[in-house]
């Protein structure tokens, strides 16, 4: 009922999350409400039985009181920090995408949002995911801040260039969900706006299995109407099935030239093998150890090689940076990641 | 009493002529010089606000394009943060006031005083110079790497900033001296007005962290012009490297801004309420608490800027211990009024308008250092109402509590109490209408820094444009009975309020020398019973 309350200072729940989010919401803005009408009560009743007028006199006595000075010291830290433990419990709901879930990649620029999905077909502005199903976004950016937010979902990331973040959300309610880029970029900053389109496992079928959605259409449910025919996907552009992320980057890792020094079966060449190098761990020459190689490390590596020297190898690569865009590094860290 | 000084003789017409003020060492003088500029600075912010509040009052294009509007809102903030809010009441009430408290002379080092002015100025200067000539859409925060590659220019801007920064230290350097060397004979450490204590730890905060802001701003400027890699990614650098050196200062800077104001209510609530404050030495301490919690708090900015797990873990945690001792304040300056003899002057009215708005800026923080609600409102409208509760409710509603307290010390002139009510009430009213719907736009998810927003938006943006040219109206009247009362106002007796601390204890305006007998305290800064 105290959430129901609040609820028109919110958008829309669109997530088990967003849900969870207005709880603490509410629990903080009656907990806040409480504190500052008893601060505001106490200065009215104040003003006004202490009000000045002939013969009144302050009492010039009081100048503090112990006990009350420490109850009014040790509640709000109690209250602090059941804050703090509530903020941080939710926050880990917030940030722990499930292993399960749907990776899109999502890169941000001036002025727009650009999707990725594995398969390579990719959308400006607009991304389909599927309702009651986790959805991970790698998100990067390709030149200056942007951060990915969803106030629907209630989650919002930096996407920074020359590193991946993360979010993720589970969907329940179908229909379009506002995108906004909320970091400062420049001229076009408020409208860089994108909308996810949540669609029912039926559309999302249709979807993966190559169909395109017309997202106007989405509103009247029927998934034959929604999803074209693959005819007409075909006559939309789509008569070239797209080449997937893991074949774009496999075409790339070898066009420019990286399988020269490092295969990709695990053999040893000049440079390390790039089979099984995502996850594993390593010890680079100056003596310290990484747990796991992750995305944000392997691009390092691609575009600043000497940075961090593996033990064994000396700085023999060229630096890739600028020399690939985004979205080939994306693909390139798809395929490196399916060498398993 | 007052010591009644010869023949009318004050600092303000001790000497005559333009240049006896440039060239003047008086802290009362260069106190005044101060206050002068900086409200010079906060009325061209001031208008930067209401064209900003202008073109939101519609979405789309309502007055100006994006690029003018991202300009507006940065100089807006530039101007309002650097040239107004950081030095306002340390270097203009803290340099007329805080020697008198102390029953000094001047401050420990006078002409750095006069130094530390004029670099202030120079960097106000070129900073405002170049954001006229090569103009600044960067926001006040200069995030790289935008900040590095905008087209406009970044780097005089923050040279100025740079060099503003100078003078803050010089002034600290300069307070901290006179707090511990100064003080007349009988003013113990337990005897020191709150507002000396409040300087001293603002003094100490801008001393150790200007210098990290100084040698950030540095390296954004050495980057934009050599291009050698520090924070932008393209050359290898990292911007998140940016936000953790540039909120290492900004956000203790926000406590340079509070710590001072919060002084202000310390003092003037006692004196209109004609009691001893509350709590003393637990103001005073709070205020070292705020200090010391507000070096290890600066990621909290950076919750969702890709920042590890573990800092964002440790910072919500330690930003939560801001809320304590910001609570003990609030809590003492109301038990202040507790059996007081209220007086509603405007230096109280301001002190009830401070803890009404600053209590529910510091409310709206505790929303902001959780880390799960944090997610959702930062970057939004929430963030700008919050920080402008703070910032404007609390620093500038402290400041109009000292600025209407201390004006017939400064001028030697009464204002007129029924216009300075109005102004009061417009102040107050439009400050609310102003910045509370931007609460609620800022929940339902509109980003800041937005040119255009969704139809959604409209009627809380229009509200809150309204109540900007409220405070606006508010503003142009205070001047106005302000200028009248320095002309034609009705002299001010030594000490209109009663009250205890030294600087009351002497002509309105003081005597250029401050005290023509050394003075000698023997009772605490509010013991009200010898003075009444």
């Amino acid at each position: 009922m105290l959430v129901d309350i609040l609820r028109s200072t919110l958008p829309m729940a669109g997530s088990d999350v967003a849900r969870d989010w207005d709880a603490f919401y509410a629990f903080l803005t009656w907990t806040s409400t409480i504190f500052f009408v008893g601060v505001v009560a106490a200065m009215v009743i104040f003003t006004i039985k202490y009000r000045h007028r002939a013969g009144h006199k302050a009492d010039t006595e009081v100048h503090g009181n112990v006990p009350l000075e420490i109850v009014w010291t040790v509640i709000p830290t109690i209250l602090v920090m059941v804050v703090f433990v509530w903020g941080y419990a939710l926050y880990r709901d917030m940030v722990t995408a499930p292993g399960d879930s749907v990776e899109i990649k999502a890169i941000g620029k001036q002025w727009l949002w650009q999707f990725q999905y594995d398969d390579g077909r990719s959308y400006t502005n607009k991304v389909f995911v599927p309702v009651n199903r986790p959805v991970k976004f790698i998100i990067t950016s390709e030149d200056v801040l942007h951060s990915f937010f969803v106030p629907n979902m209630r989650v919002k990331k930096d996407a920074v260039p020359g590193r991946y973040t993360t979010v993720w959300f589970e969907a329940t309610a179908e229909g379009a969900h506002i995108v906004y880029c909320a970091e400062y970029c420049g001229t076009q900053h408020s409208g860089m706006l994108a909308t996810v389109y949540a669609v029912s496992p039926e559309i999302w079928r249709r979807f993966i299995q190559g169909r395109e959605i017309d997202e106007n259409k989405l509103a009247s449910g029927a998934a034959d109407e929604v999803t074209m025919s693959a005819a007409a996907t075909e006559s939309k552009g789509g008569a070239e099935r797209p080449i997937s992320l893991i074949d774009q980057g496999r075409g790339l890792v070898a066009s420019k030239g990286c399988v020269a020094c490092h295969s990709v079966d695990g053999k040893q060449g000049i440079g390390p093998s790039l089979k099984g190098i995502h996850g594993a761990g390593v010890d680079f020459a100056n003596g310290d150890h990484l747990e796991a190689r992750d995305l944000n490390y392997l691009r390092e590596a691609i575009e600043f090689p000497n940075a961090r020297l593996v033990k064994g190898y000396g700085p023999m690569m060229p630096t890739f940076r600028g020399m690939v865009s985004e979205t080939e590094l994306t693909a390139m860290l798809e395929y490196i990641k399916s060498l398993k | 009493m007052a010591h009644t000084s010869h023949d009318g003789e004050n600092y303000l017409n001790h000497e005559k002529g333009l240049w006896s003020w440039l060239s003047t060492i008086d802290h009362k003088r260069i106190g005044v010089m101060y206050l002068f500029t900086v409200l010079v600075f906060f009325f061209i912010g001031g208008v930067a606000a209401m064209l900003v509040r202008a073109e939101l009052f519609r979405p789309g294009l309502t007055l100006m394009t994006a690029d003018t509007y991202n300009k507006m809102f940065t100089y807006h903030g530039t101007i309002m943060v650097f040239m107004v809010v950081i030095p306002l009441i340390p270097s203009a009430f803290g340099n007329f006031v805080l020697p008198m408290m102390l029953g000094a002379k001047d401050v420990a080092f006078p002409k750095l005083n006069l130094a530390s002015y004029y670099v202030w100025l120079a960097g106000a200067l070129v900073a405002t110079a170049s954001l006229v000539v090569n103009q600044l859409d960067t926001g006040w925060t200069f995030y790289t790497p935008y900040s590095i590659r905008t087209s406009t220019s970044a780097s005089w801007v923050l040279l100025g900033a740079f060099i503003m920064g100078f003078g803050g230290i010089f002034t600290s350097l300069n307070f901290i001296a006179t707090i511990h060397k100064l003080r007349a004979p009988g003013l113990t450490w337990g005897r020191l007005p709150l507002f000396v204590w409040a300087s001293y730890a603002t003094a100490i905060v801008q001393l150790l962290a200007t210098p990290v802001l100084a040698l950030t701003l540095f390296l954004v400027v050495l980057e934009r012009s050599t291009g050698i890699g520090i924070f932008d990614p393209k050359l290898g650098g990292d911007p998140v490297l940016f936000q953790h050196f540039f909120w290492f200062y900004s956000h203790p800077a926000v406590y340079i801004m509070a710590l001072p104001a919060m002084g202000i209510i310390s003092e003037v609530i006692p004196v209109h309420a004609r009691k001893q404050v509350f709590g003393y030495w637990a103001i005073a301490l709070a205020t070292f608490g705020i200090a010391l919690v507000a070096f290890v708090v600066w990621g909290h900015h950076m919750f969702v800027s890709g920042q590890s797990e573990l800092a964002n873990f440790l910072f919500s945690l330690i930003t939560m211990f801001v809320a304590v001792p910001t609570g003990v304040k609030v809590f003492s300056w109301v038990a202040t009024l507790y059996k007081g003899d209220l007086h509603f002057r405007m230096p109280l009215l301001y002190a009830f308008a401070f803890i009404f708005v600053f209590t529910i800026g510091g409310l709206t923080g505790v929303f902001l250092a959780a880390l799960g609600s944090n997610v959702h409102l930062t970057d939004t409208y929430f963030v700008v109402a919050h920080f402008h509760y703070v910032m404007v409710g609390g620093t500038i509603m402290g400041m109009l509590a000292g600025l209407h307290h201390w004006f017939p010390k400064m001028s030697g002139r009464m204002y007129s109490e029924g216009w300075a009510r109005v102004s009061w009430f417009l102040v107050f009213m439009g400050f609310n209408i102003t910045f509370f719907p931007q609460f609620i736009v800022g929940s339902q998810g509109m980003p800041r820094r937005y040119y255009d927003y969704v139809p959604e938006f409209t009627t809380l943006n229009q509200i809150s444009s309204v109540g900007a040219w409220i405070i606006g109206v508010g503003f142009v009247l205070m001047a106005l009975y302000l200028l009248h009362a320095l002309f034609r106002g009705a002299k001010a007796p030594p000490n209109p309020w009663g009250a205890a601390t030294l600087e009351w204890a002497q002509d309105s305006p003081p005597p250029f020398h401050n005290f023509d007998k050394d003075p000698v305290v023997t009772h605490g800064p509010y013991d009200y019973r010898t003075s009444h």
